[in-house]
């Protein structure tokens, strides 16, 4: 009796052990930058793939690049795949803190080769954009960063990024007249002189989206750099202002398996179902944020009316700058110095 | 009294073994019952630190240098950051005293019930984030803000008053935030003195003037100090207020952190900053004790 139950106990103990570790393995975490931002991936993206896959999607939220180091350099890896910016993916890839991805399982066709790498692959696109108060301008606003930079034909209030001197001095290149093909390999030094004719007048530099969208909607500042969604938020709200993407600076997101995944294969699976054109063109049903998949517009689920206001339609992919995520691995920390060093003088 | 233990041998040599082995063992039972918390500190405190000022030493190639204090020289930016920090520092602690020692000072002359009522509202603030709080000031402040708007429609002026994205936005949000870190302190002192030293120099005939300022206000120092130093070193590590209400012009030293943190892949950078202000600190720390510590200590020594 007593050593049958020790054997119905070891029984019992022998079968859990397998479903227990089945169960963990179809767990993955998934990291991504929080707010309605991630809300809306987690149903355009999330979801769809758990689904299909048969798997939990456990998400968390990410402050970027920092976040990912210190959990491969401390060996406590959580995440299975994480997002990050695109200059922060060239950076963690030369750093060696990510997986390398199987193209043989993700299917990289329609996502522009710029965002397609060893270790790192595009996933959806924010454009930084030039918005104004109609209330201040009418209709006949600054329209382009040469007129932002117009002081005296365009009198008012600014407000630039101090935190993304990337961004910052991309439009400060398209200020200086660069036409947007030439922009890259940015000038720094001369992005630079651009910056320092500017920043006198400049009445706040913004240090996150949600503080650039406050400054534009208490009027604040009359014009300011601003990311497309926080611009679209804006004036969903009713908020007096007007932008478009001509001169926008298109700057690409990109998710990661960080290295020493435990879900490696799963994780691979679901970042190529994240990237698939189904999957891509149900993002921009519940957020500004564009898809990274160029098919995406073929699959028919977005509405054409809908398509005009998509960052990354190839319409409007045509008037703006792509950051170059590979020239600011190399140049990044040298840059940000000296924009740091210039507008806090 | 310190000479006393150097006598007791010669007095008795019977006792003294017994005696001395009791005060060593007394020690001892002391020390094991302090050793938790000393192990606990050791190992969230001084190990941490520890480390963080061994990775401060190291660049991005992972070779002992000192790159990371280095540029803490060498660039504009970071120099001006520690200036603007310090000046801020000093700002806010000054409104603070200026602000709060007339506060606490009042409360502690009110009767007990008046003064839990305002105390209250001393308190009250606290249970708020401070990212609120902060926001609040934004909304109060800026140019189309409660205040600006009140002043205009007054016809008191006739261009918004710049108070917020600025300087003077940080000073006021941070004074708001660190007053009750002086006050409490300090009223906590004023409430210890006894009323009796007041009556007594009146008596002798001062006049209150002179009773406030030699007898109370050497009195209530002490907790002044405290108050100062909590507010001054709370104030170098300030992230939220400066970085909401400063418009990205004032950039305090714990914004450079994060920034530098994020932009080398090396901790080393950011650490070197947190050594760079710890040192500081603890000078400024050492300063402080000797000028107000010393003159804090004579004020109680007379009592």
């Amino acid at each position: 009796m007593r050593k049958s139950r020790v054997v119905s106990a070891l029984a019992v103990i022998g079968i859990t052990i397998p479903v227990a570790q089945a169960l963990a393995a179809d767990t993955i975490a998934v990291a991504s930058w929080g707010g309605t931002y991630q809300e809306a991936q987690a149903k355009a993206f999330f979801k769809p793939t758990a689904d299909a896959l048969g798997i939990t999607i456990k998400e968390d939220t990410t402050n970027g690049l920092d976040d990912v180091r210190l959990q491969v350099t401390g060996n406590a890896v959580k995440w299975d795949i994480t997002e990050l910016g695109a200059d922060e993916c060239a950076r963690g890839s030369k750093e060696g803190l990510f997986e390398k991805l199987d193209y043989n399982v993700i299917d990289k066709s329609g996502i522009n080769p710029k965002l397609v790498h060893d270790d790192w692959v595009g996933i959806s696109y924010t454009s930084v954009v030039l918005i104004y108060r109609t209330d201040v301008f009418g209709e006949k606003g600054p329209k382009t960063w040469a007129d932002f930079w117009n002081v005296e034909k365009f009198p008012g209030r600014r407000a630039l990024s101090g935190s993304q001197a990337t961004e910052t001095l991309s439009v400060a290149a398209l200020a200086e007249g660069i036409p947007i093909d030439k922009v890259y390999p940015v000038d720094v030094d001369g992005a630079l002189k651009s910056v320092d004719k500017i920043r006198g007048h400049i009445d706040a530099w913004w240090t996150s989206g949600a503080q650039a969208m406050q400054l534009v909607k208490d009027g604040e500042v009359d014009m300011a750099s601003i990311w497309n969604g926080r611009a679209g938020t804006l004036k969903k709200e009713g908020a007096p202002v007007s932008f478009s993407f001509d001169q926008g600076v298109l700057t690409a997101d990109c998710m990661v398996i960080p290295k020493g995944s435990k879900n490696k294969d799963i994780a691979m699976k679901a970042l190529a179902m994240f990237v698939s054109p189904q999957l891509q063109a149900n993002l921009p049903l519940y957020v500004d944020n564009g898809p990274v998949n160029e098919k995406a517009f073929e699959t028919g689920k977005i509405p054409q009316e809908r398509i005009k206001d998509i960052n990354s339609a190839p319409e409007n992919v045509k008037k703006q700058v792509l950051q170059d995520a590979e020239f600011w691995r190399d140049n990044l920390v040298e840059a940000t110095e000296k924009f740091d060093n210039l507008i806090q003088q | 009294m310190s000479a006393a233990p150097a006598d007791l041998p010669d007095r008795g040599g019977l006792n003294a073994d017994v005696l001395s082995a009791d005060a060593r063992r007394e020690a001892l039972a002391l020390l094991g019952l302090c050793s938790p918390g000393i192990v606990l500190v050791g190992i969230i405190i001084v190990l941490p630190i520890g480390w963080l000022f061994w990775l401060s030493l190291f660049d991005e190639t992972g070779m002992l240098s000192g790159a990371n204090y280095a540029r803490v020289v060498e660039q504009a930016s970071y120099v001006r950051t520690f200036i603007t920090t310090f000046e801020v520092a000093f700002i806010v602690t000054g409104l603070c005293v200026l602000l709060g020692y007339p506060l606490a000072y009042m409360l502690s002359q009110l009767p007990r019930r008046a003064a839990s009522i305002c105390l209250i509202f001393v308190i009250l603030p606290f249970w708020t984030s401070v990212l609120v709080r902060t926001y609040a000031w934004l909304v109060i402040l800026q140019r189309k803000g409660l205040l600006n708007t009140w002043l205009m429609d007054l016809g008191v002026i006739s261009q918004p008053l710049p108070l917020a994205h600025n300087f003077t936005g940080v000073l006021i949000g941070m004074t708001h935030i660190l007053l009750p870190f002086l006050v409490l302190p300090l009223y906590a002192s004023m409430k210890a003195i006894d009323a009796d030293y007041l009556r007594a120099a009146m008596n002798l005939g001062a006049p209150p003037t002179a009773t406030f300022w030699q007898i109370f206000f050497p009195l209530s120092l002490p907790g002044l100090a405290a108050g100062v130093v909590i507010v001054f070193i709370l104030c170098l590590g300030f992230f939220v207020t400066p970085a909401l209400m400063g418009g990205g012009k004032v950039i305090m030293w714990a914004m450079r952190m994060e920034q530098t943190t994020s932009l080398y892949s090396n901790w080393g950078a950011g650490s070197a900053l947190g050594v760079v202000l710890l040192a500081v600190t603890l000078g400024l720390l050492g300063v402080f004790r000797w000028l107000l510590g010393a003159r804090a200590t004579s004020a109680w020594g007379a009592r």
